[in-house]
């Protein structure tokens, strides 16, 4: 027996190291089936890798602290600066996680659509589902905290807007609301708080969420494109037959899926670290000042979709809650999808037309409310606003009704099918597509 | 030992009293942690009034004094941006200020102890952004209807120049004009009234 054995075999007495590995890398058997989407799951898990130790040598030069300093700047604010031009290597690592954040939005919503289509949620996929959903909620609230922490103009008054969006709610909403800040304007107090709940609470409850949303996923095993439960049909080795070990298959798959994404991120660290006024917004390099506030007021990308529907809904009977309400409902609702699909099929490919039709309608909304929540309204914005968020909530609670019964042509087959060249140029024809109508809302609305 | 018998119903007692017990010491626990999420004494402490000077004011122009970290302004209006604010009274949502955004003494049209004197928190009642001054009239962005007011930036909410929400914009309400009085003719105390 090598050494090396020995000390394995010493591990393995004390503690269950070679079992996990076998239990979830090794021996977990994935779908052979699995495509481009599949992917951003690992893509996420990277991006959360390269936003905890960038984040982690940002705070060792980051001051959360809103007071003056003797040249009339707010420390925090100069001491972001100080990391972008005094700091070695402070410029790259800020740019990371700038550029991190953002992309982390990306591949989480592309894991998310990817759940959508093969119907990754239904049963006995909904905790992992919920999970992740819940990730998606932490996500949130860590990026809204994390833009707090430059201090910049977008910062403040970003910050200003959201937090007075809890003073909107009926009776306890102004005391609620100062609670939150912890002052009677955002202040100090809340770079703080903000800052202490950004690097340490919400992380910590990231982790834990992803470790369940894997461990969920991993009891259950992964659906796949053509939404076939692979446990179903084993070999006599009592391995499914559709199933190849995520190491080392899944392993190199990723690591290619890995190597593309760096060369795209690198490409945005280097060339559009503020990507067009996107990633990085153009007031944020002004210090913030609660005296006056920029002429336009947008959330980073990210939030757009779920702010267009804030604005789309007009405050009645005296209370602008209704609109809070609207877009919590909008973040909410994911969650419940696997109990909404009445589908008997999992995957996009068995399912019916009436599917499909939502399905497009859906992400016509999506898109269009993120560029409206982008842009200034005006009259027309805000009526087609109304429309995409009426269509957004449509697709949920419609969802019983039109899935009902909604099955395609084709039968669900009992093994895998694999890729083929027409559907290949079919996902490229309908990517070309989707982002060219999109540039074309964006250019004329 | 083997034959003594478990008393289940102690032991049940005994794990539900325990339970609650501790869940009372923890309830306990977390209340200086959620306090100190409220302002601190040093937060509370900072409202103290503010004194401004406005001999220099002109009419037609706004000044922005800090109270409390917020904005306040201090406008001088026009005779004729004074008229102007009858003209549009069907336009606002409470132009009779009904709603207690204003101490008594400035329930009125013009929102002031002094007609031509405004002074407001320059806070939208919306979400907290501060509005634009826009004492131009009939600009080709606000229609031509406008006859100078305050328009908020972020979701596009309009005020005339006694701070007064119109209808069918996003804010709810007035804008808030904070307790002021005037210590000589051109000395303002902002944040006092007594």
């Amino acid at each position: 027996m090598s050494t090396g054995q020995k000390i394995l075999n010493w591990v393995d007495e004390r503690f269950p190291l070679s079992s996990m590995m076998k239990e979830h890398v090794t021996e977990y058997y994935a779908p052979k089936n699995f495509n481009f989407w599949y992917f951003f799951g690992s893509l996420a898990l990277l991006v959360l890798v390269i936003q905890i130790v960038t984040g982690i040598f940002l705070t060792m030069n980051y001051k959360p602290d809103g007071t003056l300093n003797g040249a009339g700047i707010p420390v925090a604010f100069a001491s972001v600066e100080y990391i972008m031009r005094d700091v070695a290597g402070g410029w790259i690592i800020r740019y990371m996680h700038s550029t991190g954040a953002s992309m982390f939005f990306v591949v989480v919503y592309l894991h998310m659509f990817r759940g959508v289509i093969y119907g990754s949620y239904k049963q006995p996929r909904e905790l992992v589902w919920v999970f992740g959903t819940l990730i998606f909620l932490v996500l949130m609230a860590e990026a809204f905290m994390g833009y707090l922490l430059p201090w910049g103009q977008m910062s403040f008054w970003g910050a200003q807007v959201i937090v007075n969006l809890f003073a909107s709610i009926p009776v306890i909403g102004p005391d609620l609301s100062v609670f939150i800040r912890g002052d009677f304007v955002v202040g100090d107090a809340t770079l703080n708080r903000f800052f202490a709940l950004h690097v340490i609470a919400v992380p910590l409850i990231l982790l834990a969420l992803v470790v369940a949303h894997l461990i969920a996923l991993h009891e259950v095993g992964s659906n796949n494109p053509d939404g076939v439960e692979i446990k179903k049909l084993k070999g006599e080795d009592g391995k499914p037959l559709d199933g190849i070990p995520f190491h080392p298959y899944y392993t190199v798959k990723d690591v290619l899926g890995v190597a593309v994404f760096l060369i795209v991120f690198s490409a945005i660290v280097f060339f559009a670290p503020e990507m067009g006024g996107y990633f990085l917004e153009h007031p944020n390099f002004d210090q913030a000042d609660p005296l006056k506030t920029p002429a336009h007021i947008a959330p980073v990308w990210y939030f757009t979709p779920f702010y267009a529907i804030l604005r789309a809904v007009p405050s009645f009977a005296g209370t602008q809650v209704w609109g809070v309400l609207a877009m919590g409902a909008a973040v909410v609702l994911i969650a419940f999808l696997p109990w909404l699909d009445k589908s008997p099929v999992k995957s996009i490919r068995y399912r019916g037309p009436k599917f499909k039709i939502m399905l497009t309608l859906f992400i016509t909304a999506f898109i269009g409310l993120g560029i409206l929540g982008a842009l200034p309204s005006t009259n027309l914005r805000t009526i087609v606003a109304q429309l995409f968020s009426f269509i957004y909530f449509a697709f949920f609670l419609g969802m019983p009704f039109y899935t009902k019964n909604d099955v395609g042509s084709t039968p669900v087959p009992t093994r895998v099918t694999m890729s083929t060249p027409a559907r290949q140029v079919r996902f490229v024809v309908l990517v070309v597509v989707t982002l060219v109508a999109a540039t074309l809302f964006a250019k004329f609305i | 030992m083997s034959e003594q018998h478990v008393d289940a119903g102690r032991r049940r007692f005994l794990t539900v009293a325990t339970s609650a017990v501790g869940g009372v010491a923890a309830a306990g626990v977390a209340v200086p942690f959620l306090m100190s999420f409220a302002p601190s004494e040093r937060a509370k402490a900072a409202g103290a009034p503010v004194e401004v000077d406005i001999s220099k004011l002109e009419p037609g122009q706004k000044i922005n004094v800090e109270w409390r970290g917020k904005p306040v302004w201090v406008l001088s209006r026009t005779p004729e941006q004074l008229k102007n604010l009858s003209t549009i009274e069907g336009e606002l949502l409470d132009p009779k200020c009904e709603s207690p955004e204003q101490p008594d003494y400035c329930k009125n049209q013009t929102r002031s102890i002094k007609p031509e004197i405004l002074v407001a928190v320059g806070i939208c009642t919306h979400l907290g952004c501060s509005p634009t001054h826009r004492p131009d009239i009939a600009p080709a962005d606000l229609g031509p209807k406008w006859v100078g007011g305050f328009y908020c930036p972020c979701h596009g909410s309009k005020f005339d120049l006694s701070a007064r929400v119109y209808s069918g914009v996003p804010a709810p309400k007035n804008m808030e004009i904070p307790p002021h009085k005037y210590l000589t003719d051109t000395t303002l105390l902002i944040g006092d009234d007594k």
